[in-house]
């Protein structure tokens, strides 16, 4: 029989992430820090609103762009929070969560070679996305220096004559850096240059610790050739509800909505209608989720302080991204060994980019006990490699 | 400002009393040394009354029941329900006592005993006082939420062990 496997999926390197899982799903009691998701459940409000759907027997298809509600509920929402006006009628597609909206937004920018640029470490899939839509991705290795940071040089030294977009991520997954207004203010300045278009995953917008989130889109200029895509797992804590969107002008949205309407059809209607009673009725759980990451933001780095392990003050999301670079070990061999040491799962750096490796991905995602144990853990373990270093 | 963080560490204690003065100033991001003063502040002045442990004896092999009473009293000219409150609260059998607007005026909760033994509680202890108009008596069948815990099911984490 032929090998029917296509040359381009050969091709894209397995996820890095699937190694760790592995070995860390044999172990019966491991203490993991790896997961990207909240560990809060789904808001009670938001569930019952669900379920009132499915007993309406609310099953059917919505229009393509979603519920005509929920569409209307996410242009308020982007209103409120960054005074953005989007069309609810043709700006909008609600999609099965940020990630189908990362790649419809791909599929309809991209023609064969164009470049994307993509501020690295950054979250597994844009890459894979990116070859997958025939692009040529163009890594922008960042560092603990700039606090992980894009800067406008670094964008500058990374654009070509054939570069089309810019992908990036902040409050970023995996090292939990944030962007400043003055910060965005520059890139937008180089975009508009190079007469780019920017793809901004702001996913974990609502989990900003130091002042109010901002978007790309709200520099002057930019909104036209911004892709802003949100969704609903990180604020409202529904990851498996598997719900998204993506705002665009409508000249792009078209496009965006004629790769969603093919391959997709329509997102799953009773995670609509639940969408539209978290983003009705869910400032206070997003209030009190977010009280209680900053907290434990505010532990890891103490206890980070108190083993002296090295790692920037990250602002954003609910990851912390220390520096492991003095065990000499790549950051997957630190995994593995703290894994089989002392039962702890983290992220190693390099599943999010080569620039990633000199670090670990911890996630506090998880009860103060919790942390507690693995940084008692990890601080012994840490011990314990500078006291026999490897030869 | 003081109050806003003595509002914060409270939040924090009421929900995990282990948790000690470093790490409740690591996780508010204060003095260490300040967030330990204002502990044993609120301990002077009884805002933190007493740190227990949170038990659901349903799955020991205790057999004992809670029983929960409304109360109908009188009233005392000069002091009200307090006098009264007094007298009902200095009973060791006594777990809580609220005083309620509606229908009653006391609430009282006992502490888990043998059925006799609340038997004779509320017909010789609490009835007979002079101010007790009438007791209305409940058993405790099923306790599933307390202090915002639960405790039919304890919550699993159902999410898997690493993801993107």
């Amino acid at each position: 029989m032929r090998n029917f496997i296509c040359e381009k999926i050969k091709k894209i390197k397995p996820s890095g992430i699937r190694r760790l899982f592995d070995i860390a799903n044999e172990i019966p009691d491991v203490i993991s820090l790896g997961v990207g998701e909240p560990d809060f459940d789904t808001p009670w409000h938001v569930r019952e609103e669900g379920m009132y759907a499915l007993q309406k027997g609310r099953t059917f298809y919505t229009s393509n762009a979603g519920l005509p509600e929920l569409r209307d509920e996410i242009c308020k929402n982007i209103k409120r929070k960054y005074g953005l006006d989007y069309d609810s009628k043709n700006e909008v597609v609600v999609t099965i969560g940020g990630s189908e909206a990362i790649d419809i937004a791909l599929r309809a920018l991209l023609d064969p070679g164009d470049e994307v640029v993509c501020p690295e470490p950054c979250f597994v899939s844009y890459q894979p996305c990116i070859l997958l839509s025939d692009g040529v991705p163009v890594p922008i290795p960042l560092s603990a220096e700039t606090e992980f940071r894009l800067t406008p040089e670094k964008l500058e030294a990374a654009i070509t004559e054939k570069t089309k977009a810019l992908l990036m991520s902040y409050p970023s997954n995996p090292t939990g850096a944030i962007m400043e207004r003055e910060d965005l203010e520059k890139i937008a300045e180089v975009a508009l240059r190079h007469d780019l278009i920017v793809i901004t995953d702001e996913i974990y917008s609502e989990l900003s610790y130091k002042g109010a989130h901002v978007s790309i889109a709200n520099m002057p200029g930019m909104q036209e050739r911004t892709i802003l895509i949100n969704g609903f797992s990180k604020a409202y804590a529904m990851t498996g509800w598997r719900l998204g969107y993506a705002l665009a002008p409508a000249h792009i949205m078209e496009y965006m909505l004629k790769i969603h309407q093919f391959a997709i059809m329509s997102a799953p209607t009773v995670s609509q209608y639940a969408a539209v009673a978290a983003l009705r009725d869910g400032d206070k759980d997003i209030e009190m989720m977010k009280a209680s990451y900053d907290q434990r933001r505010r532990f890891l780095m103490e206890a980070f302080r108190d083993m002296g392990l090295p790692c920037f003050e990250p602002y954003g999301a609910f990851y912390v991204f220390p520096d492991i670079s003095e065990f000499g070990m790549t950051s997957e061999d630190f995994c593995t060994a703290l894994l089989k040491a002392e039962n702890v799962a983290v992220v190693p750096g390099s599943a999010f980019g080569e620039c990633g490796d000199k670090h670990v991905r911890i996630s506090y995602a998880y009860s103060v006990d919790t942390l507690k144990e693995a940084m008692k853990r990890l601080g012994r373990f840490a011990e314990e490699l500078r006291s026999s270093p490897r030869s | 400002m003081e109050k806003e963080i003595r509002k914060k560490i409270l939040e924090i204690l009421e929900k995990d009393a282990r948790l000690n003065a470093k790490d409740i100033a690591s996780m508010l991001g204060c003095d260490a040394d300040e967030t330990a003063a204002e502990i044993n502040a609120m301990e002077k002045e009884n805002i933190i009354c007493g740190y227990h442990a949170f038990i659901n004896w349903d799955k020991t092999d205790d057999e004992k029941i809670s029983a929960l009473i409304e109360l109908k009293v009188t009233p005392q000219r000069g002091n009200g329900f307090d006098k009264i409150a007094e007298k009902i609260y200095q009973f060791p059998e006594v777990e809580s006592l609220y005083l309620m607007s509606g229908g009653y005026d006391f609430t009282v909760i006992l502490k888990k005993a043998t059925m006799k033994e609340i038997a004779f509680f509320v017909s010789s202890k609490l009835a007979v006082i002079d101010e007790v108009q009438s007791t209305a008596t409940h058993i405790v069948l099923v306790r599933y939420k307390d202090h915002g815990t639960l405790f039919i099911e304890p919550h699993k984490d159902l999410r898997m062990v690493v993801t993107p």
